[in-house]
């Protein structure tokens, strides 16, 4: 049988899934004992054990200075500033690509600019940022939406105008206007493309957030990784990075989810 | 009463001439099928009663009136595809026309004003025999029926002049035939004018009152270009087809059709679909 036929089983496929993350903690495992055993202080990487402490430390054990839990008070912080970006992008977004894809007027006044807009390095205006917002929440808010929403607009914009024709002739020939086709027909579209959308977002979004609060900041996950990265704290840091990880993985699968629930047709259409 | 009179009609693409100076004018209540080779501009000729397009010249009259240079409400419209909007059930697509005429700002119903435009649009959806499948989305359905959804949709807007831009080319032979009968008794009793583009013969004869044929009338390479495809054939069917009118010649050809029991396309007495999956 060729290859590109034989499919695996599902208690298979589960295991497959799992292999690949199986091996990276059994390359770390032994990779960490090797050295600790050279070197029983070793701060590059820390035993299973030290990750537990470190855990323990960081999420169960209030902070002596502040009395928070830092984990939950990182993660409150960052989430805060990862949601309001995201959802002030994801309205601009809604708002200037519809417009864009549904006018030939709107289209020819914003799109070379949104095109250009979309080109310049949103990090290079972190400075800038700083300078006019100060230090606080906003321009770190202000990264993120410079960050995705050119591109959630550009991508929108797209989805709209990739829409067949004939459904905007058939909906003028049911006597919509622009407003009610809009409404009734392109909106509801566009929707789940804007779930989607924002899904391959939430990288470049984390990604804005991590290096903000990195530069300038006194709380969030971001911020705390950078801060005990001066005394090489690798039994944090890891720990902070996986629980990244989590978040993006879990609010990936939930916008997906919220798509499929919300708009049984997009997903009907996909297997078509 | 829906005429359509159509005078000295160019259309022109930059230096490429389309179509050139076609003249016709469909009685009221007519069933005009629009023949010719690919690309010799009935689909073109068809986007421009549609409004979607205008004439680079002449005129285009409906009745006595210049045409709107828009789509608009008193002409329907059914594509080979696309014609459904995938994100409305049955029952929502053809609704809508419903909602966009009598509610401005939401283009929704609610109460009283839906549960009439629900009555009306379940009587549309059983007229076409989609009865059963209101709460299913289109891809759940088979060709066939998507495309009576679409006549539905079209329908319930009571157009006067209705249009057909290959509308069941893609059907298969067997479901196309129902899909003719279903075509034929609509034209037999509402009052619409329809005219349909079409590639297939047999079904521009089966259906038809008249047949207007498109065709370049000089198609060599270099002349391509310069010559665009006007009317050579208008053949009126004899003995005549006319709307609502059974014919005394041969009434099993023409006349209002019955129902001639279940068909493979037809929902499943038990109100579930064998073609949808």
């Amino acid at each position: 049988m060729r290859w590109i036929n034989t499919r695996p089983g599902r208690g298979t496929q589960l295991a497959l899934m799992l292999l690949p993350f199986l091996l990276l903690a059994v390359a770390y495992g032994f990779g960490s004992a090797a050295r600790l055993a050279e070197n029983a202080n070793d701060k590059l990487l820390p035993s299973l054990a030290g990750f537990a402490d470190a855990i323990d430390r960081m999420a169960f054990v209030a902070d002596q200075r502040t009395g928070d839990y830092l984990l939950w008070s990182d993660t409150r912080a960052s989430l805060v500033r990862l949601f309001a970006g995201l959802g002030i992008s994801t309205v601009i977004a809604l708002l200037i690509g519809m417009a864009i894809g549904m006018l030939p007027y709107l289209r020819a006044l914003l799109s070379p600019f949104v095109a250009v807009i979309s080109m310049v390095p949103p990090l290079a205006l972190l400075p800038i940022l700083f300078i006019v917002m100060g230090l606080g929440e906003t321009s770190k808010i202000a990264l993120i939406v410079i960050g995705i929403a050119p591109t959630m607009i550009r991508d929108l914009a797209l989805r709209v105008l990739e829409l067949p024709r004939e459904q905007i002739i058939k909906a003028e020939t049911l006597g919509g206007s622009s407003w009610q086709i809009a409404l009734r027909v392109l909106l509801p579209q566009i929707l789940p493309r804007l779930i989607t959308c924002l899904r391959l977002q939430i990288g470049p979004a984390w990604l804005f957030l991590i290096a903000a609060e990195a530069i300038s900041s006194d709380s969030g996950l971001g911020y705390r990784i950078f801060l005990v990265r001066r005394y090489l704290s690798m039994d944090v840091i890891f720990p902070y990075v996986v629980w990244i990880t989590l978040l993006a993985v879990v609010t990936n699968y939930a916008l997906d989810r919220i798509r499929i629930v919300v708009f049984p047709w997009s997903e009907l259409e996909t297997q078509g | 009463m829906s005429e359509l009179v159509i005078q000295n009609v160019w259309k022109e693409y930059g230096d490429q001439i389309v179509l050139e100076n076609v003249s016709l004018t469909v009685a009221s209540r007519a069933f005009v099928a629009l023949v010719g080779p690919s690309g010799c501009g009935k689909s073109t000729f068809l986007r421009m009663l549609l409004g979607q397009e205008k004439p680079t010249r002449g005129t285009i009259l409906i009745d006595g009136q210049p045409m709107p240079t828009e789509p608009g409400p008193d002409r329907g419209i059914v594509f080979q595809r696309y014609s459904v909007f995938p994100h409305l059930t049955v029952l929502g697509n053809v609704l809508l026309g419903k909602e966009f005429s009598k509610s401005r700002h939401k283009a929704k119903l609610f109460g009283a004003a839906r549960r009439n435009a629900v009555e009306e649009a379940r009587d549309l959806i059983t007229e076409v025999g989609l009865s059963g499948t209101e709460q299913k989305y289109p891809v759940q359905l088979s060709g066939g029926m998507q495309q009576r959804l679409a006549l539905a949709q079209a329908l319930i807007m009571k157009p006067k002049v209705l249009l057909l831009d290959e509308p069941f080319g893609a059907l298969d032979p067997g479901i196309r035939a129902e899909i003719h009968t279903l075509m034929k008794r609509l034209w037999h009793e509402t009052q619409m004018t329809i005219v349909m583009v079409t590639h297939d013969m047999r079904e521009a004869f089966t259906l038809a009152s008249r047949i207007v044929a498109f065709e370049r009338r000089r198609d060599r390479p270099e002349e391509k270009q310069r010559y665009g495809a006007t009317i050579t054939n208008d053949i009126a069917i004899w003995p005549p087809r006319q709307a609502g009118v059974p014919s005394i010649f041969s009434p099993d050809r023409d006349g209002p059709v019955a129902f001639l029991g279940h068909r493979r396309d037809d929902l499943a007495l038990s109100g579930e679909s064998s073609e949808a999956h």
